[in-house]
């Protein structure tokens, strides 16, 4: 798992981290994205939904993970 | 921002719609002949009051109510917080609950954070203040919506049905998104619990019907090519309601102090001009959206065009570009001279994403909300398809995308 830190970024910055970053793993394997933007709790499952990757919830207050299945 | 690239085509019309030319003329005229306060007793006032009773009638007529059914405030937003105050107020006896859906326009949501604010009084050590109905320590449930933006019909049905709700609103269509709200069966659900239930209908009125069985609806000259600072609200005889504001010496509902006057009788007059125009409006604009849904889908890679496709407001359309920052997209139409609004957090006065988006788990940023008006040509609408696609690469680009 690669964590990605984006506290303090606005959002789109801590979504497009992501989709540059979710390249660098391998299939199977999680991202996990810190960010205190508001909109992040709701863009980052969005862009899961819109690219086929799958959401796996916020473990903590500002941390989403993401597992590359595509 | 400099001189726009194109001519300028303003698409913005959920947000305020260009005042019509019956408003314009109405209003000119109005100003010469409805200056006087209507309550004296001198020619001037009986001129003024004739106006405000003409007025009263057009609504009424318009809106298929009775005259004294009709209250005329300051701003849609005015009379969407009275009803809901009011509504609350009324019924305070029955209970002290307001179901809303979670897509309700700000104006409402503030007004049930209002009525559901934990007063001071409720902790150790301090006195009740005296506050006056409606106000406070009350309890606001909010019920979702679905990924185009409807509202769960099951989950109402349960809400209103609850012992001790006062009240329920509901949005006739989203602002935001354009989505029809299924506000009939809702309002039979409402029934069934002897609920009453408020609409506000101000995205609506002028583009598409609006259901019976409501208990009080309101709306927006501003949004309908009426001159802004006009708010109707319709409270249906039989429902109680009691002003949440300090009165003045007329006993009627509305707001306190002189209305303006010729602002009232320019939204009654224009009303009455779009309605008799809004049939083939609606066919017109619904065609122009459906061009814009399916080209914006078409050319714009990772683009989400949200809200429902067929049961939606005529005019309105709203996408979400990924990777995209919704304050420089704004700024990059505005230089090309289209004037549209966004949901995205950069763009809110408040920083957050738009409740609608978050409500329906929707993309929030990059997003652009279109929205069209009589004056809107297919050429402008055919100008803007041809400009996003590249505004939206050029963004990403820099971005690194």
């Amino acid at each position: 798992m690669i964590t990605l830190d984006c506290l303090g970024q606005k959002c789109p910055l801590p979504v497009i981290a992501l989709a540059k970053q979710i390249r660098n793993v391998g299939i199977g394997e999680k991202v996990r994205v810190l960010a205190d933007d508001p909109a992040a709790a709701n863009d980052i499952p969005a862009w899961c939904r819109m690219k086929d990757q799958e959401y796996l919830g916020s473990p903590e207050a500002n941390a989403f993970e993401v597992r590359r299945v595509s | 921002m400099g001189v726009p690239a194109g001519a300028a085509a303003y698409m913005d019309a959920a947000t305020a719609v260009p005042l019509h030319p019956v408003a314009a003329e109405a209003l000119v005229a109005a100003l010469a002949d409805g200056w006087a306060d209507p309550s004296r007793l001198y020619a001037a006032s009986r001129r003024a009051q004739q106006l405000s009773e003409a007025a009263r009638a057009a609504f009424a007529e318009a809106l298929g109510v009775r005259p004294d059914e009709v209250s005329l405030w300051s701003s849609g937003t005015q009379a969407a917080q009275a009803a809901v105050l009011g509504g609350l107020a009324g019924r305070r006896r029955q209970g002290d609950t307001l179901v809303h859906s979670a897509i309700e326009h700000s104006a409402v949501l503030h007004a049930a954070h209002r009525h559901a604010a934990r007063l001071a009084s409720q902790g150790p050590g301090f006195s009740t203040p005296s506050v006056g109905p409606g106000v406070g320590n009350g309890t606001a449930i909010e019920v979702g919506v679905d990924r185009l933006g409807r509202l769960d019909l099951g989950a109402w049905d349960e809400a209103v049905k609850a012992p001790g709700v006062a009240l329920a609103s509901l949005i006739s269509a989203s602002h935001e998104v354009g989505t029809v709200q299924p506000v009939a069966a809702a309002a039979d659900y409402c029934a069934e619990a002897g609920v009453p239930l408020y609409v506000d209908a101000a995205q609506s009125i002028g583009h598409h019907p609006v259901p019976p069985g409501w208990s009080m609806l309101s709306a927006s000259a501003h949004k309908w090519g009426g001159p802004p600072g006009v708010g109707v609200l319709v409270v249906r005889k039989g429902v109680r309601w009691i002003s949440p504001y300090p009165q003045d010496d007329l006993y009627r509902p509305g707001a306190t102090g002189a209305l303006d006057l010729p602002a009232v009788v320019a939204a009654a007059a224009s009303l009455r001009a779009v309605l008799a125009e809004a049939r083939a409006e609606a066919v017109r604009l619904s065609a122009l959206v459906d061009r814009i849904r399916e080209r914006v889908a078409a050319t714009v890679p990772d683009v989400e065009v949200v809200g429902d496709p067929a049961d939606r407001l005529p005019h309105l359309v709203t996408f979400s570009c990924l990777y995209v920052d919704g304050e420089a997209l704004l700024h990059a139409l505005d230089r090309e001279g289209f004037a549209v609004s966004s949901g995205s957090s950069c763009t809110a006065s408040t920083l957050r994403p738009s409740h609608v988006l978050e409500a329906m788990g929707v993309l929030s940023h990059g997003n652009v909300r279109v929205s069209l008006h009589r004056g809107t040509t297919p050429e402008e609408v055919e100008r803007f398809l041809s400009v996003l696609p590249g505004i939206v690469q050029e963004i990403r680009k820099e971005a690194g995308m």
